[in-house]
């Protein structure tokens, strides 16, 4: 598995041969707060590199889900959907959102790695 | 302008609150447990809410005063009982709400807890009725701090004796620490409690206090929610200057006395919607499924024809699902009936429901 990636909307992407992994990142849940409703793109749907892909609502607001990269969905999380609460739990492991099979893989090479993502989270929250 | 802070700012701060600008006002949107958890630890324990951003209003005079209050607020001001608290709005000549309040009978005269927002505006109104002849006080140098939640009966009367005594809807002064408090049995959580009118000097070290006996600070946040559960009206949101009580379906807050003769500022609408019944009224909705419909969200009926708009809608955590409020035309207003929501696009199906959504637990008689 590569190495993990980051986005400015707060996602994190990691990938498997031609099959990404995405989700949104522990700084965003405690941005969010509580998140209460978890809504994804359907499967077998295709989505754009900085398109909307999903929406999470916390107690006090709704927010968009981007995808850091292109591709088809190939599978979605249904148990962040039936049980959002685990998605404060553990958002940068079992709490995924969706894969995508990368149309084109370059895409990820203007995403931040770790060090990157921390510092621009850092400067963003304050 | 710049923002303002409450005598229990430094304490917010170090209790890691998040702050939010609410009514000019800097305040705590939820501290570090996150707004599921106060929720939940003011049903089930206590919670202290800072609302020192609300007005307290003190007029005082004799019983001309009760004769020029009835002139405006829809209450029998007369027969009300020293120290009695009544629900109650500030209306134009159309019943258009200005404000929701409390006004209490002190004795001296009347304190009325008026809406951050709306205080300097309500003051400005209420100067305007009733002239020069009574003093009237928009008090800045006392703090209001609300304790809700089953255990805060016990721990408000550990530091405070005697306020176990109080019924829902009444308050009296109390000494505690050297100096005058008026406490009332009241609250907006759907949930036993009390709200403290104390000096700005004391308030710091008297939530101290609470908080050593075992109750949390709770910030706005969960005070929505627990307020939505409760099935009860935020101004801003269910009421504003274009509806009217009757249509807020809050016919109960208005006294059966003055409906006869009216006399007061907007009667003469209150009185033929209470006749004719209101177009829209305000009803509880709750989504099928986990979907939030927020403020704004528009309402259809099946045959794609607009019918309401929501105008609060969250997660109730103790509903444990979705739940909201919002006007509809007469017709759709029957508990059951169904309904569609337009969230981001899509219709979704959800269903008109009794208020509350969370069963209150108010004390009634304690004497």
């Amino acid at each position: 598995m590569s190495e993990v990636k980051f986005s400015k909307e707060h996602e994190w992407i990691t990938l498997e041969g031609d099959v990404a992994t995405i989700g949104i990142t522990k700084h965003a849940t405690e941005m969010l707060g509580d998140i209460v409703f978890a809504e994804l793109p359907e499967k077998g749907s295709n989505v754009e590199k900085d398109g909307t892909a999903g929406v999470v609502e916390s107690t006090k607001a709704a927010s968009d889900v981007y995808t850091p990269v292109s591709g088809e969905v190939v599978d979605t999380n249904q148990a962040i959907v039936d049980d959002p609460s685990k998605i404060n739990e553990d958002p940068e492991g079992s709490a995924w959102f969706f894969k995508l099979k990368m149309k084109d893989q370059s895409e990820m090479d203007s995403l931040m790695n770790k060090e990157e993502y921390d510092k621009f989270a850092k400067e963003s929250a304050s | 302008m710049e923002i303002k802070k409450t005598s229990l700012n430094k304490l917010h701060q170090s209790n890691n609150a998040k702050f939010v600008e609410f009514a000019g006002y800097e305040m705590p949107i939820q501290y570090s447990k996150g707004i599921i958890e106060e929720h939940k630890f003011t049903r089930s324990h206590s919670g202290i809410f800072d609302v020192s951003h609300m007005g307290q209003l003190f007029i005082y005079g004799d019983e001309s005063l009760t004769e020029e209050l009835e002139k405006i607020f829809p209450l029998d001001l007369k027969n009300l009982k020293q120290n009695c608290s009544k629900y109650s709005f500030l209306m134009n000549e159309d019943a258009g709400i200005y404000d929701d309040l409390i006004i209490t009978k002190i004795e001296e005269g009347y304190l009325i807890i008026l809406n951050a927002a709306c205080k300097d505006k309500d003051f400005e109104i209420l100067s305007n009725l009733l002239g020069s002849k009574f003093k009237m006080n928009l008090d800045k140098n006392r703090s209001l701090i609300a304790i809700q939640g089953p255990k805060s009966v016990e721990i408000l009367n550990s530091i405070i004796n005697g306020v176990d005594q109080l019924n829902f809807m009444t308050g009296n002064w109390f000494d505690s620490d050297n100096q005058k408090l008026f406490v009332t049995r009241s609250g907006y959580t759907g949930e036993d409690g009390f709200e403290i009118s104390i000096s700005n000097d004391k308030a710091e070290k008297f939530v101290e206090n609470l908080i050593e006996k075992g109750a949390q600070l709770i910030g706005l946040g969960a005070r929505d929610t627990l307020r939505l559960e409760a099935g009860l009206c935020l101004y801003g949101h269910e009421l504003d200057i274009n509806k009217t009580p009757v249509e807020a379906n809050l016919r109960w807050a208005i006294s059966k006395s003055r409906l006869s003769n009216g006399g007061f500022i907007g009667s003469k609408k209150i009185m033929n919607q209470m006749q004719d019944g209101a177009s829209q009224i305000r009803v509880g909705i709750k989504p099928e499924g986990r979907l939030i419909a927020r403020e704004k969200t528009k309402i259809f009926d099946d045959t794609d024809t607009q019918i309401g708009e929501i105008t609060s809608g969250t997660f109730g955590p103790s509903v444990n699902g979705p739940i909201a409020m919002g006007y509809v035309n007469k017709e759709f207003s029957k508990v059951d009936t169904k309904i569609l929501l337009e969230v981001r696009g899509k219709k979704h199906p959800a269903n008109v429901c009794a208020l509350p959504f969370y069963k209150k637990n108010y004390v009634k008689g304690v004497n």
